[in-house]
Formats: structure tokens, sequence, C-alpha cells
């Protein structure tokens, strides 16, 4: 039992607590993301048993040894090619839902997702140039096409941001906005000239562009989770100011917090996440907006559920969708942009109505 | 379990006043000066309202107290200056009820109230329980136990007023700023807040600044009354001194009778400055009811 107040009979009533992360929701969240890594171990054109999958991952368990009797084939199929596809599935779509629910608290726009400072486009640019440039062949260890568009990602971010926080009543939202809204624009039409001189490549391009969570081992898990660490960490311990930032920047300011710095903090840590997410696996819309919205529905507004519960089922779906994304049309792969925008899309209408039923 | 009943009053008061002061205070906005030369002092513990008509520098003046700039002059609180003090700083000295509230959609009036004591809370701005304690004390105190659950959309304009009022209080400020706090309330509700304030007021000490169109309620309610006019202070003093039907044609241009009352507080009462337009039907009721009875409004009488 949690503290106590006294009501006006002088009688014990239970002190409110304030919304917080639930236990319920957190074990929930993290249920859903274990579930969707076994799932996406266990699913795909090979079928490997189910249960050896469980026995294989108990074996990897310190202290536990178990044969879980896969074959050496399989074994390599779960570990080598599953497990890094899954975990980079969890961590991009967990940043992708993290960073659309943090942008949505910045800016106070429902319709915020990560890409509105211009990611989307300044990681397009960058991929594309590293494509059409044909760096993208392989010179040394580093694949240059995620790195040209992290670069590019960030370059783009920073450019709206400088844009937008000059002049007059600096770094209000809505000029921030419509300084990534130009930067996009001009970006993107760069991107398509740049597309357009070098028909050659337009597939390559394109594929890039829709987004795909292929793997070659562990290398894009090991260059993302760096930034994915500090994302989380960043916006989690983000989650109350984020609350405080709800009542807009002049109030805000009236309780003694410092809007553009948070602003600044918050967006940073976002957009980090966001650009790595996006320059390891393309351009994969709708997460940032629909897992957000959906944890909203279920569990109200405060930041304090929404993030940390953003990451998590974030993270889950994007798993999930990649399971269809591969196992639907096998051997082919489906663009897993498809595939989220053709779930999601009917899920989020789903939850809007009985929403707006209740 | 160490469930504590506390044994103090549930509102802590406050014990020591505060005073506030403006001393040549001016802002620029788009090359104007809306604040102009504005010399003020608010004695700590009393009740000061702001009056004047549009665009006098009301609002401007009193969003110097949260933080927005001065171009010219200082404005201190119990001797600080305000310009010397963190944002955090000044939000433990400093709450402000706004005219018009940001609420946050779906937010529940517990959290929205608990939003005030943000001051009081490090760089995560995590409740303690002693912020849900206090949080909990004010909600009782305004009447919101009820509502503690319900979301701010779904409450009625004067329930409403009193949750924003409630964060202010969470705030446990000396000084209470508030913009216009009976705007959008009916005459019923506007009584409600305002004799709610009063009795903040004498229970925490609390000194409080408010703008206002409505010169009989700040007349009532207030302990002096500052008359601003193109940015200028044209006048503070007590009501009975200051709301006098000279000065009220001169800075609103409108023909008022006042009338004091024992206590020295005022009411107002605005005429019609010239003819209009009447519904014909109206002229035939001349003259007012002799008795208490209700008047009809049947024009054939």
């Amino acid at each position: 039992m949690g503290a106590v107040a006294v009501d006006e009979q002088g009688l014990r009533v239970a002190l409110p607590r304030g919304t917080r992360l639930e236990t319920g929701w957190l074990v929930g969240g993290i249920a859903a993301a274990l579930g969707a890594v076994v799932l996406g171990l266990w699913l795909g054109p090979v079928s490997i048993p189910p249960g050896r999958v469980m026995l294989e991952l108990l074996d990897r368990l310190p202290v536990i040894d178990i044969d879980s009797g896969l074959s050496v084939s399989d074994r390599a199929i779960v570990w080598d090619l599953r497990a890094p596809r899954v975990v980079l599935g969890l961590l991009v779509g967990g940043l992708l839902a993290g960073s659309g629910a943090a942008y949505q608290g910045v800016f106070r726009n429902p319709l915020a997702d990560p890409y509105l400072l211009g990611i989307a486009a300044g990681a397009g640019l960058g991929a594309t140039l590293a494509i059409v440039s044909g760096v993208g062949d392989g010179i040394g260890v580093v694949d240059p096409v995620p790195l040209a568009a992290f670069v590019g990602a960030l370059v783009a971010v920073a450019a709206a941001g400088m844009l937008g926080t000059r002049r007059g009543r600096s770094g209000t939202a809505s000029t921030l906005i419509l300084a990534g809204v130009a930067v996009a624009s001009f970006l993107t039409a760069v991107q398509t000239y740049v597309q357009q001189r070098h028909a050659e490549s337009l597939r390559q391009v394109y594929s890039w562009l829709l987004g795909r969570l292929s793997t070659s081992g562990w290398g894009e898990v090991g260059l993302l989770a760096p930034y994915a660490v500090a994302c989380v960490v960043v916006l989690t311990l983000s989650v109350g100011a984020l609350d405080v930032l709800a009542v807009g920047d002049d109030e805000a300011a009236s309780l003694g917090m410092r809007p553009r710095r948070v602003r600044l903090v918050v967006l940073g840590a976002a957009s980090l996440g966001a650009a790595a997410a996006v320059a390891v696996s393309g351009l994969i819309g709708f997460v940032g907006l629909i897992v957000p919205h959906v944890v909203r529905r279920l569990t109200g507004v405060s930041h304090r559920q929404v993030i940390p519960l953003s990451f998590l089922f974030g993270g889950a779906f994007l798993v999930l969708t990649d399971i269809a994304a591969r196992t639907v049309q096998a051997p082919a792969e489906l663009p897993i942009g498809v595939i989220t925008a053709f779930i999601g899309a009917p899920f989020f209408l789903l939850i809007l109505r009985r929403g707006s039923e209740a | 379990m160490t469930a504590r009943v506390p044994n103090e009053p549930v509102a802590p008061g406050r014990t020591a006043a505060v005073d506030v002061a403006w001393a040549g205070a001016a802002v620029q906005r788009g090359g104007r000066r809306v604040v102009d030369g504005v010399d003020l002092s608010v004695s700590g513990g009393s009740w000061v309202s702001l009056l004047g008509p549009n665009g006098a520098g009301k609002t401007t003046l009193v969003r110097t107290l949260a933080g927005s700039g001065l171009d010219a002059g200082s404005v201190s609180i119990g001797g600080r200056s305000l310009g010397d003090l963190s944002a955090r700083e000044r939000a433990r000295l400093i709450a402000v009820v706004p005219q018009h509230p940001v609420i946050p959609p779906g937010i529940a009036v517990f959290d929205y109230v608990l939003l005030g004591r943000a001051p009081h809370q490090g760089l995560r701005f995590a409740a303690s329980e002693e912020d849900r304690r206090r949080t909990h004390a004010v909600a009782q105190r305004l009447d919101l136990d009820e509502l503690s659950t319900r979301t701010l959309e779904s409450l009625s304009g004067g329930e409403r007023q009193r949750v924003v009022l409630a964060r202010a209080l969470a705030q446990d400020t000396p000084v209470l700023v508030l913009d216009e706090p009976t705007t959008f309330l009916d005459v019923g509700h506007q009584l409600a807040v305002l004799e709610l304030i009063a009795e903040l007021r004498a229970e925490r000490s609390l000194t409080v600044i408010t703008t206002m169109h409505d010169l009989s309620v700040a007349g009532q309610f207030a302990d002096t009354v500052a008359v601003m006019s193109a940015g200028r202070l044209i006048a503070h003093g007590r009501p009975a001194q200051v709301l006098t039907p000279e000065l009220i044609e001169t800075c609103w241009g409108v023909a008022a009778t006042t009338t004091v009352d024992g206590h020295g507080g005022v009411t107002v009462a605005v005429q019609r400055r010239r003819e209009v337009p009447l519904w014909p039907g109206r002229a035939r009721v001349t003259e007012p009811p002799e008795s208490s009875t209700p008047t009809t409004l049947e024009p054939t009488r």
C-alpha cells in the first residue's frame, strides 16, 4: 500500500500516485518484445521447431547448458541470420517509435514523426550520393551507404535546428517545424535530381529508400547500438520534462523550466537515434507515427508511460512486421515499409475507432 | 509500511509575506513602449488589481514576473531583483495563472495539479511523496478530490479554473499572479473564484496580483487598484480613492456612478454613452417597478 493522506472527515485515504510507468504495462511491453524475438528466431523460410529454438535460447543463458538438438546449419540460421536481424528490428523499431513519441511531445503535435526535421530527406540524399558515386560497392571495412545516410540525416537536422532558431523569437516549435519542412524539401529536390542523373542506380536507390532490415552478421547491430543506448537513456530521463513541456513554452518557463534547452536535448537525442536507425535500415515509415499513438490510446498521455512503452512496442512491432516481410513471398522479400503501413494503418484505424466509441 | 498521518495543517501557509516592486519598468514590443516607466510597489500579503483599457500594458507588466524580460528598469521580489534569479528560483517565488492556460489533451486533474510541483523537483521532474502530499492537500482545499482522475477537457469552465488555480497553489509560492482570472466565468462562478482567492490569500499570506476588466470586482476584492493607460501607471491606491467617476471617464471614456460600501469596497455602474436604436416596444416599460415584484416584459400591459 502506498502513502496515505487524510480526507476532510479525518479518514485515511490513499494518496493519489500521479501517472507513472505502471508495472503491468512495463511487463507487457517486455513480454511483447521478447515474444516477438522468439517468433522472429523461430519463423522463416526454413522451418525450425520452436521448442528447439527455445532450448537453444536457454542454452545461451549463463550457467544453463542444454542440448537443443539443432543441427549445425539450423544453429547457423538462428544465430547468424535470424538473430542479428531480429535484434536490429528491435532496435530500429524501438528507436523510431521512441523518437517519434519524443518529437510528438516536444512539438505538441500528434502528426510529428522522427522525419519531421529532415532526417529522411538528409539520409536519402546521403545514401543516394554514396550509391551513385559507386563507393557503395564496398571499400574497406566500413559500408559507406549507412555512413553517408547517417551524416546526411544529422546535417539535415542540424541545418533545420540552426535555421529554425536563429532569428527573432528564436526557437519556438513552429519555426523549427517550418525550417525542417524547408530543409527536407530542398534536400529531396537535390536527391531527386541526383537520382535522375544516374538512372542506372535507380533500382538500388529505390530499394534503399523503401527500407529493409537485411543484415550481414552483427555489423549493423554494432553500428547502431551506441546511438540506441544514448537515445534510450536520454529520452527515458526526459519523460518528466516532456510532461511539463506539454503546457507550452510560456507556462513551462513559469514552472521553472528552460523549454528551449529541454527541446534541444530531447530533439538531439531523438534525432541521433532516428538517424542511426535510418542509416542502417533505410526509410521505414509509419512506425514512429503510429506506435506512440497506439501506446497513448492504451495508457494515457503521460510521457512516463508513452516513451518507454514506445521503445518496447515499437521494437516488437517491427520484428513482427519483418517476419511478414521475409515470409509472405519467401524466398523473395517485401520491403518492410510496405508491411508496416499495410498492417499498421488498419490497426491504427481500429484503435482510433474503439477509442472514440469508449 | 510507514503510513504517516501528518498532524500539521494540510496547506502549510507562508508566514513571511513578500513585497513585489517595479522600478522604472519598461517593455518594448515592435518599437512601441507597451510598458513605459512603471513604478509600483505591492506590499507583502496584499492584493493589487491592475486595471486599464485593452492594450494599456497590464498583461505585459504581469508577464515580467513570469520571466519575460524588461527593456529598462527592474522588478524585485522580496528585495531580490528578479533578473538575478534562475528560472527555478523564480518559479518558487511566483506562481502564474495565465488567462488562456494550455491544457494538454487527455491530462488528468491530479497530474495537472502535480505539474505545479515542478520547480521543487530535480532535473528528471520525478514527484516525491512530499510533492504528492502537497498536491493532494491543495486539491482537497479546492474541492477537487472527486475530480482527480477526470481529464481537464471533461470539466466545466468553473471547475477548470479551480484546477488551474490549484496548480499555481501547488507551486507553494508567496506570490500569486492571475491574468484575468474570471474572463470565461458566469457571475456566480466569478465570485466563487475570487472569494476563494481572498480566503487563500489570508490563509497563506499571499501577495496577489491580478489583471482585471471588471471594475466592480476589482473594487470589492482588491486592497489596492493600479490603473494603467497607454503603458503608464496613472493611479494606485485604495479602490475608494482611485475608482472615481472622473478617473473612469478619463481612462475608459465612459460615464459611471460608483458606490462605496462600509468596508471601502467600490461598485461601479456604467451607463450607456449615447442613444442607440432600441426595440420600439422596449420604451413602453419606462418606470422601474416600485415594489420588488419582478418586471414583466410584455409591452402591452
